[in-house]
């Protein structure tokens, strides 16, 4: 059995990886999970200086899923580059690197000082956060201002650079073929949706925020048909994510078109969940005599 | 180290209108320490994240570990029908807990508000001071005071309750006004209010306190930066001033936190 699949000329042990801002850098997991059994370790949003984030609640838990607003707070890519790769580095598994920023320049910054960096495999480009009110997703939801930031990001970064597209736009697979023209290498979708609570009680917003970004199981059957129209509309190999649980849920994605997946909240569910989808994947490939996991990319019909 | 298991219900009972007391058979009592908490997860896949609930006893010889919460939602409403031999999803031990060592021999404040009483007791049960020393202050909203007798073993206990129905009418802030109280360290753990007069206290006393605070939190783990709380210095790990309560916490020196 293979489970081996290639994103942008990086080959992956297999397909599992980590959705950025549930797993840090991997640390804190690491009591619970064996990196080096995950394909990739993707990271929590990384910025050119520390940011401090939202004020609290930053989450509240919805019915099959949870709003987040943490607001990409992160300690800056000094201490990220000094502390969490020589950590990361220690383990048999492919870095991924999300980057964020306010502006298109804070993004190339990072990516520049990545481009250094040896043990960094790829880039995942954060233009899809909506709890930010600067960058982020304003880079994500019109297709001229994605274009415009997929093409600099490129002529900077060393790495291949995946995309992390929004679902809060009205055509993804516009977008997606957006970014592809860009010279985008990969995309990855889909970041959160964003969603509201009101604690009826306190006649409060449950978040500081307002609104946060949804994530958890109840979002899969839109990620799934997002992964769908986006792999329907572009060559590039697709990162799914949106709710998975599980290898059944991984396989899901696989079929819609997805050539990798990340677990995201469910990491808060279980600890176990990234290793557990691997290997529900091998159960899957096992039961139904599939040979490589790349056969099931895009096999539905 | 860490870790999410299947355990077993040993016990439960309520002991005050919705405050549910619960004995679990759990190999994480070996390293649970006082002021550390356990996530426990709802089985009701509709509601996800763990609940963050502390530890009120460690019996590590007999493998178990009590909890005392409150009904606040439906996945704590849940966890209260659970019965004796009943599975119950647990992950921990999370959290620092009450750094003990500083107050031993010392001359301590040990308070405890409303639903953050309970783990006050395991700290009052391992503080290593004579039991003189140990000045328990309780604050509840009436006469229903949970858990009081179970201290009184450890040390002096006060009580404050907002109907004024036993001890002193008001807070844990009165009932130390009114019997003329001191102390050289204070450990507390309740509301919001209450923490923040404990930190004020503290801070003209000039007496260390160290407060457990709460949350809403996500991973419990420290990965998420969803329970942060604003730090006065630069965090060492954040390099924000943002600290984990789930990690860095949930206890920290009153003086190192804005609240």
């Amino acid at each position: 059995m293979n489970t081996e699949v290639i994103i942008a000329g990086v080959p992956l042990k297999n397909p599992v990886m980590t959705a950025s801002g549930t797993f840090g850098s991997g640390m804190e997991y690491s009591e619970f999970v064996d990196l080096n059994q995950l394909g990739a370790v993707v990271t929590k949003g990384v910025a050119n200086v520390p940011w401090p984030g939202n004020p609290t609640p930053r989450v509240a838990e919805v019915y099959g899923g949870m709003l987040n607003a943490i607001g990409l707070q992160n300690p800056g890519i000094d201490v990220f580059l000094e502390r969490d790769i020589p950590f990361l580095n220690q383990y048999d598994t492919k870095v991924i690197v999300n980057v964020c920023g306010r502006t298109v320049e804070d993004y190339v910054e990072v990516a520049e000082r990545l481009g250094e960096e040896e043990a960094v495999a790829m880039l995942e480009i954060n233009v899809s956060c909506p709890n930010v009110k600067e960058g982020a997703i304003a880079f994500g939801q019109n297709a001229d201002a994605l274009s415009h930031i997929t093409r600099e990001i490129k002529r900077h970064a060393k790495q291949p650079v995946i995309m992390k597209l929004s679902p809060n736009v009205t055509d993804i697979a516009l977008l997606a073929k957006t970014a592809e023209e860009a010279g985008a290498d990969a995309l990855s979708l889909i970041n959160t949706i964003t969603g509201m609570k009101i604690d009826i009680h306190r006649r409060k917003f449950a978040l500081a925020n307002k609104t946060g970004g949804m994530s958890g199981p109840a979002i899969k059957p839109i990620a799934v048909r997002m992964v769908y129209q986006a792999a329907q509309a572009v060559k590039i190999p697709i990162i799914g994510m949106g709710g998975i649980a599980n290898g059944e849920d991984a396989v899901e994605f696989l079929l819609a078109g997805a050539s990798a997946v990340s677990v995201g909240a469910m990491n808060f569910v279980n600890p176990y969940t990234t290793v557990e989808t691997v290997k529900g994947i091998e159960r899957y490939m096992e039961r139904y005599h599939v040979e490589n996991v790349t056969d099931l990319i895009g096999a539905v019909s | 180290m860490k870790q999410k298991q299947t355990a077993h219900v040993l016990s439960q009972e309520e002991i005050a209108p919705d405050i549910y007391d619960m004995w679990i058979e759990t190999s994480l009592a070996a390293q649970a320490r006082p002021g550390q908490f356990l996530g426990v997860y709802p089985k009701d896949r509709s509601t996800l994240l763990p609940r963050p609930i502390s530890i009120c006893e460690v019996n590590a010889g007999a493998d178990a570990l009590r909890i005392v919460y409150r009904i606040a939602g439906a996945g704590t409403r849940e966890f209260s029908v659970y019965r004796a031999g009943e599975t119950i999803e647990l992950l921990g031990p999370l959290g620092n807990g009450f750094p003990l060592e500083k107050g031993a021999g010392k001359k301590v404040f040990l308070m405890g508000g409303g639903i953050g009483i309970p783990p006050i007791l395991e700290l009052a049960k391992q503080l290593e001071t004579d039991k003189a020393e140990k000045q328990i202050i309780l604050g509840y909203r009436d006469s229903t005071l949970f858990l009081k007798d179970q201290f009184e073993q450890y040390g002096t206990v006060h009580v404050a309750t907002e109907d004024g129905s036993a001890g002193t009418k008001g807070n844990v802030m009165d009932a130390i006004r009114e019997n003329g109280l001191d102390a050289e360290m204070i450990f507390a753990c309740g509301p919001m209010p209450m923490l923040r007069a404990v930190k004020k206290y503290a801070a003209e006393r000039k007496a260390p306190a160290y407060i457990s605070l709460e949350e809403h939190m996500a991973c419990g783990v420290g990965a998420c930066l969803g329970c942060v709380v604003k730090t006065k210095e630069i965090d060492h790990h954040s390099h924000v001033n943002n600290a984990r309560i789930c990690t860095d916490g949930p206890v920290f020196e009153a003086g190192d936190v804005e609240i």
